[in-house]
């Protein structure tokens, strides 16, 4: 009998096989061919690969595979994927590197807790929410509510930049780390920077936007001001490491000049409420 | 400063022949009603009737009385609507309370009785004879298919028995009630008593503290949309995890902890900084359909080894079609939340508008599941609210698995039900992060008496599953033919699938 969990109709396999991939090792290197293989099988794959010992694990073939190196504990792996990265790859990733060469789709790097995500392509929505650790890098545009309530506690201080541009809600009711936008690398020339609605209900953090951005735009809870030096060196490390991930030029990307958003308060609707 | 028009709502009076003149009343009260010169003096004002210093009084020398301020009458601007309309033209705020909807709506649970056996198929004494109370969370498996065992016997076929379910030693778990919410003591306690139950608690959407580490096999962890606390460890951690769509006392609408409440431990614990709001949106922001929910179900199984993972929803109107399309999106068990349900901090006018009865939802649930052919797929677990062993069996004889409490388990620790946890000065130690006030609460003596409540309750189960003449709660899952209405309308009997009393 088959596995129990996927004998309903919504258990079909979505035009993936419940196969195995193949699995080769060159030394370090995991190599997994992940052509037609279902997330189940696929992300298993990638674990067991760890498990034996592999620092690198190359998918080759990746063709909107979910949850791709989702939920992994394992500083100091790399996973490489090579094709399109499907809906929340890098969920719950805690302390691996991640590369996707290609473009990926949405909900990357969700409530990610440590670790690197390298997206050398675009990402679509949802990018980074509720992330509370780890960086996430992306060379192109992204989509809807991207940053959405990505929070710090101490040292954890969760860092997305994206090189292209944003739609609505970037930065939607964020509570902590830093969340930047190039508008350099994208496919839309024409396009605006970001959408609207940019910060609403933010109450921690800070956004750094290359570019100028209307007072429309923004939520009522954010501060828009122009990046002072003091900004522009706090910002200086990520977009070097960006700059750094994709062979550009720091020094060219902070001439700037910078947009910076800020919460006015870390509690947004503390006089909201009357007590009955 | 102006002066309100609200009077007190109680009135504070002390016998001072009586009174030893101690200050305990002033020491014990959380509220501040009392100054003290010579003799303890009250404000009324600040009274929330929890009754603390009346139960600690040594002299028995304190009463709270309701303020019988005569209003002229009017059956239609109540005292309280007139209170309300003052309040807010003071403040311009959304009025904020908290614990379970209060207005005198209908409650089913008390127009349904049980049946028993008489001469006929005989009743059975739980106190001779085995009564099974063990229940199982989680999927069923859609057939079951058998195998030979190779010693000329049969045994279930591979994969054809249940995968992952949580044993419950009773058909009862403590409800979700995050930290932050409630003390660090309670969630000890409600941790220590679930592990001697062998049932489960529930962290809340606050994370899951490391003192209850020890604990988490009989632990559900919760993932909100704040997503507080919610790393691959604790994921891992859990007995199972469960999705947090809505909560019966605020349906549609986020949580909201006040930054008084988040001290350095809750910080700690949530993964945001101390006195900063805790502020879960209203939706999820990557669930916006059925087939985001269920992608949201997988990436918890992934990341968690394939777990349980239960979808909480509050009751409202299409919650049949809802749970359909929970189960369908790959739920192992469905959390029904009553427009009972409690809650530390909700707006009045969400808390007692919002939603339907828990009784309706189980009853409609259940049957549109059965009708579909899927009710094997998902647990229901009934909440909000769930007052006694009565309501334990009716909910479980309309169609629930398990029943979840989370009023009741607080009371036992104390709770007087004074509707007053979003101020973060419960006397009792509760609803507080106060450590003078979170101290009250001894976690081996708060798991003590939540231990005593779920085995009295226990027991009268056993009662009722005896009179009934079953030996096993399973057999009272969905048997809607031993419940009878009593004063329920024919439509509300048609829904909930119980005949009236007599038929």
């Amino acid at each position: 009998m088959t596995d129990v969990r996927h004998a309903t109709p919504v258990g079909v396999t979505e035009g993936y096989r419940r196969i195995s991939p193949k699995v080769t090792r060159d030394g370090d290197i995991a190599l997994i061919d992940a052509t037609g293989v279902y997330y189940e099988q696929l992300n298993a794959a990638v674990r067991g690969a760890i498990a034996d010992g592999a620092t690198t694990v190359r998918i080759e073939g990746v063709n909107g595979q979910r949850y791709i190196g989702a939920g992994i504990r394992a500083p100091g792996v790399r996973i490489e994927a090579y094709g399109t990265a499907g809906n929340d790859s890098a969920m719950f990733a805690d302390g691996a590197e991640i590369h996707v060469f290609g473009n990926a789709q949405d909900g990357i790097g969700n409530t990610m807790s440590s670790g690197r995500v390298v997206v050398h392509g675009d990402a679509g929505d949802v990018l980074g929410y509720g992330m509370r650790g780890g960086r996430i890098l992306v060379k192109g545009d992204v989509g809807y509510r991207v940053g959405i309530h990505m929070k710090a506690f101490e040292k954890d201080v969760p860092v997305v930049v994206c090189g292209g541009k944003a739609r609505d809600f970037f930065g939607e009711y964020m509570a902590g780390g830093v969340l930047v936008l190039l508008g350099m690398e994208t496919q839309f020339p024409e396009q605006p920077l970001v959408g609207g609605f940019v910060g609403t209900g933010m109450h921690g953090g800070v956004i750094y936007l290359r570019g100028a951005v209307e007072a429309w735009q923004c939520g009522g809870e954010v501060g828009v001001s122009t990046a002072t030096a003091e900004d522009l060196a706090s910002l200086r490390p990520h977009v070097e490491e960006w700059a750094g991930a994709f062979d550009a030029d720091a020094d060219e990307i902070l001439a700037g000049p910078f947009t910076r958003l800020a919460p006015m308060s870390h509690r947004p609707y503390g006089k909201l409420y009357a007590s009955l | 400063m102006q002066q309100t028009y609200v009077q007190p709502e109680f009135r504070v009076k002390i016998d001072y022949d009586k009174c030893h003149k101690c200050g305990r009343c002033v020491q014990q009260c959380g509220w501040g009603v009392y100054d003290f010169n010579e003799r303890p003096l009250p404000h009324d004002e600040k009274c929330r009737a929890c009754h603390r210093c009346v139960t600690y009084c040594p002299a028995h020398c304190i009463t709270i009385e309701k303020n019988t301020l005569a209003f002229r009458d009017n059956d239609n601007w109540s005292a309280d609507a007139r209170k309300a309309v003052w309040r807010q033209a003071d403040t311009g705020g959304v009025l904020l309370t908290s614990m379970g909807n209060p207005r005198p709506y209908e409650r089913i649970f008390d127009k349904l009785v049980l049946d028993a056996c008489q001469v006929t198929n005989p009743s059975i004494d739980p106190l001779r004879e085995p009564m099974e109370l063990r229940t199982f969370l989680g999927r069923k498996p859609d057939s079951v298919a058998v195998e030979m065992d190779g010693k000329g016997g049969y045994r279930l076929a591979e994969g054809a028995g249940m995968k992952n379910n949580v044993e419950l030693a009773v058909p009862l778990i403590f409800g979700p009630m995050s930290y932050g919410s409630v003390s660090l003591n309670v969630h000890r306690s409600l941790a220590l008593a679930a592990e001697r139950l062998g049932i489960l608690m529930n962290t809340g959407e606050g994370g899951l503290h490391e003192d209850l580490y020890p604990y988490q096999d009989n632990v559900i962890v919760q993932v909100a949309s704040g997503r507080f606390g919610v790393t691959p460890e604790l994921l891992q951690r859990g007995a199972a995890i469960e999705i947090k769509i809505g909560q019966g006392a605020k349906p549609g609408i986020g949580g909201h902890l006040p930054g008084e409440k988040v001290d350095r431990e809750v910080s700690a614990t949530r993964m945001i900084p101390q006195g900063s709001d805790a502020i879960s949106p209203a939706p999820h922001h990557d669930i916006y359909s059925i087939e985001d929910l269920r992608q949201l179900i997988f990436a918890l199984k992934e990341a968690s080894g394939y777990k349980t993972v239960g979808v909480k929803i509050a009751a409202v109107h299409n919650v049949a079609a809802i749970a359909s399309g929970i189960v369908r999106a790959g739920a192992d068990y469905i959390y029904l939340d009553g427009f009972r349900g409690g809650t530390g901090a909700a707006p009045a006018v969400v808390r007692d508008h919002i939603g339907i009865p828990v009784e309706i939802a189980i009853a409609a649930v259940d049957q549109r599941l059965r009708d579909e052919g899927i009710r094997n797929q998902a647990s229901i677990i009934a909440a909000g609210s769930i007052r006694s062993s009565a309501d334990m069996a009716k909910a479980i004889a309309l169609g629930a698995d398990v029943v979840a409490i989370g009023t009741a388990a607080l009371l036992s620790l104390g709770c007087h039900l004074c509707q007053s946890c979003h101020t973060g000065n419960c006397s009792w130690g509760i609803t507080t992060q106060k450590p003078e006030l979170t101290r009250r609460i001894d976690p081996e003596w708060g798991a003590a008496r939540l231990t005593n409540l779920v085995n009295a309750w226990s027991h009268e189960l056993q009662e009722i599953l005896g009179a009934l003449g079953v030996n096993a709660v399973e057999s009272l899952r969905g048997s809607r033919e031993r419940l009878r209405a009593i004063g329920l309308g024919e439509q509300t009997c048609r829904i909930l699938g119980v005949k009236p009393a007599g038929m």
